[in-house]
């Protein structure tokens, strides 16, 4: 990110997105949940149903021309995909449901045949569920011992205690976050990943919250696996992708067994088919992929960098706004240092009131945990109120946001 | 309907003003309730009278939202002095009717927290079986 990045006009690519069109309760529609799920432009749908009225049928197995073209849109959307993430090659981009199945995929396929006892599966204080609780899950099944790394005051990882924990055992797994789907804290995963890797370690990298906000590269981050979530980043839900390194790719076992992901099949066994199709056993969702691959163009049509810039100052505007609230308490880093997301509370009224008071304005945020219990166990809450926003977020959401948090504060008055 | 009726005056004053808030330190039915989707977390103690039936006192300590917390302190109203077997088969419909506002599923869960966890307690001091819907409640334990 360079000032000399072109801004985006929010309001402008507004209009692509026909959901803003309608009103609730006679108030205009304020969007604040980017983070839980984005909405989708006309773009990506109109592709989607051009798709399914002109090019759809099987992938991979149809001889005739609509077949061909069904699988020409899958496969150009792994190429979309792979250049996105500055892969290697499109080979290493699976198709998954979403990033939570990719990090399943990697625990159950990578993880149950590779850890054992003595290793060390380390996690952070500020993954996602998706990105613990299977690994959690992975080291109790193989003997493996299971480390959370903790956060400091600011929500930054802290990393002082990386020479006294590789010593308690082999590093073979880090699974870390780019950015948390809570705080919103944009981590240099840098440090651990070089740790990592000194020590004989994988890193299996969570950017479902990165990829719509940032640009991705895989090979600059020096990662092994990575996940991403189409629903996230302007693209239909049911579809994901993740990246391996092909040389774990290879070496790994199927994660799902069916057709498509074979070589050849006979009563006394089965060999395996190539990547990526060797993780892709069924029907794939090919529309859904298909809507992926628009959904990076749009992306990548707005700019990558100009939306970086426009939810960071987003980020500074609703921090600055927020601190007006009386009895608001902001959780995470500062705004240079964060994504489009702003975690907080409002004293004497649960996230769960503040959400419905909201929503009675039109302003849609998140209340509860975000599926991160081990940070709220941190922060000492139960649950916090969190807005997040994407391109086509305007400032006078996060005013109306305000607004409403000063009704909900008169209501518990 | 607007939120000024939603947080209707009675809702906001047992939040503010929780009855039988505490802990019972020997109580004869306790058990500890969660709500997963919104961090909702309600214990209930219970002590029965001398005939080992009637819910002589309930207490109940907790954090979350206004409608969970609000529910559960009327709920304590509304089942003291009653018996303990017919309050572990209480219709959730006498307290919706006292909370007395339209609930989504989501705060439906909320506000039937206090009622559920208090019908396990009943059911854990008698001895008998948990209701359909109320099995299976354990959390995933993977040590």
């Amino acid at each position: 990110m360079t000032p000399a990045t072109k801004a985006l006009d929010a309001r402008k690519l507004r209009a692509d997105f026909a959901i803003f069109e309608q009103t609730f309760a006679g108030k205009p529609l304020a969007y604040l949940d980017s983070a839980n799920t984005s909405q989708k432009p006309r773009q990506v749908l109109d592709a989607m149903t051009e798709f399914y009225e002109t090019s759809y049928a099987n992938v991979h197995r149809a001889v005739y021309e609509l077949g061909e073209r069904a699988t020409a849109g899958l496969e150009g959307a792994r190429e979309k995909v792979a250049r996105f993430l500055n892969a290697p090659s499109a080979r290493e981009i699976v198709f998954v449901r979403n990033a939570t199945e990719a990090l399943n995929l990697v625990a159950y396929s990578w993880g149950l045949s590779n850890l054992g006892a003595g290793d060390l599966v380390v996690v952070t204080e500020l993954e996602h569920h998706s990105n613990f609780v299977p690994w959690q899950f992975a080291a109790k099944q193989t003997g493996a011992s299971f480390r959370m790394l903790p956060l400091d005051d600011q929500g930054e990882l802290d990393l002082s205690g990386l020479d006294e924990l590789a010593r308690e055992g082999n590093v073979k797994l880090v699974a870390v976050n780019l950015v948390s789907n809570s705080l919103g804290t944009i981590n240099d995963i840098a440090p651990l990943v070089r740790w990592a890797h000194e020590h004989g370690g994988v890193v299996v990298c969570d950017a479902a919250q990165a990829a719509p906000h940032t640009r991705v590269d895989v090979q600059a981050l020096d990662v092994d696996f990575l996940a991403i979530s189409g629903h996230k980043m302007c693209g239909p839900s049911g579809i994901g992708a993740l990246w391996g390194r092909s040389e774990l790719l290879h070496a790994m076992p199927p994660f799902l067994m069916g057709g498509h992901m074979i070589h050849a099949v006979t009563y006394e066994k089965t060999t395996f088919g190539e990547l990526p199709a060797k993780f892709e056993a069924g029907t794939s969702p090919i529309a859904e992929a298909y809507g992926l691959g628009c959904a990076v163009d749009y992306l990548e049509g707005v700019g990558l960098d100009a939306i970086e810039r426009h939810e960071h100052e987003l980020a500074a505007y609703a921090l600055e706004r927020l601190a007006d609230v009386p009895g608001v308490q902001v959780y995470g880093p500062p705004a240079d240092r964060r994504a489009g997301i702003v975690s907080f509370n409002v004293e004497g009224v649960h996230p769960h009131d503040v959400a419905q008071i909201l929503g009675g304005e039109g302003v849609c945020i998140r209340a509860g945990h975000h599926c991160c219990q081990p940070l709220m166990a941190k922060l000492g809450v139960a649950a916090t109120n969190r807005a997040s926003f994407y391109l086509y977020t305007v400032r006078e959401e996060i005013d109306q946001l305000v607004d409403g948090l000063h009704k909900a504060r008169s209501i518990f008055a | 309907m607007t939120d000024e009726s939603f947080y209707r005056e009675i809702i906001l004053d047992h939040y503010k003003n929780p009855r039988g808030h505490g802990v019972l330190a020997d109580a004869d039915a306790e058990a500890e309730g969660k709500n997963p989707l919104c961090g909702d977390e309600v214990s209930i103690y219970v002590a029965f009278g001398e005939d080992g039936e009637t819910i002589d006192e309930v207490k109940f300590a907790g954090r979350g939202c206004a409608i969970s917390q609000a529910a559960t302190s009327m709920l304590t109203e509304m089942v003291q002095g009653r018996s303990a077997t017919e309050v572990a088969e209480l219709d959730k419909d006498e307290l919706l009717e006292e909370i007395g506002i339209p609930l989504t599923p989501i705060r439906l869960k909320c506000a039937v927290l206090g009622l559920t966890t208090l019908k396990v307690a009943l059911h854990k001091a008698k001895g008998t079986p948990l209701p359909e819907g109320l099995a299976g409640l354990d959390e995933l334990d993977l040590t």
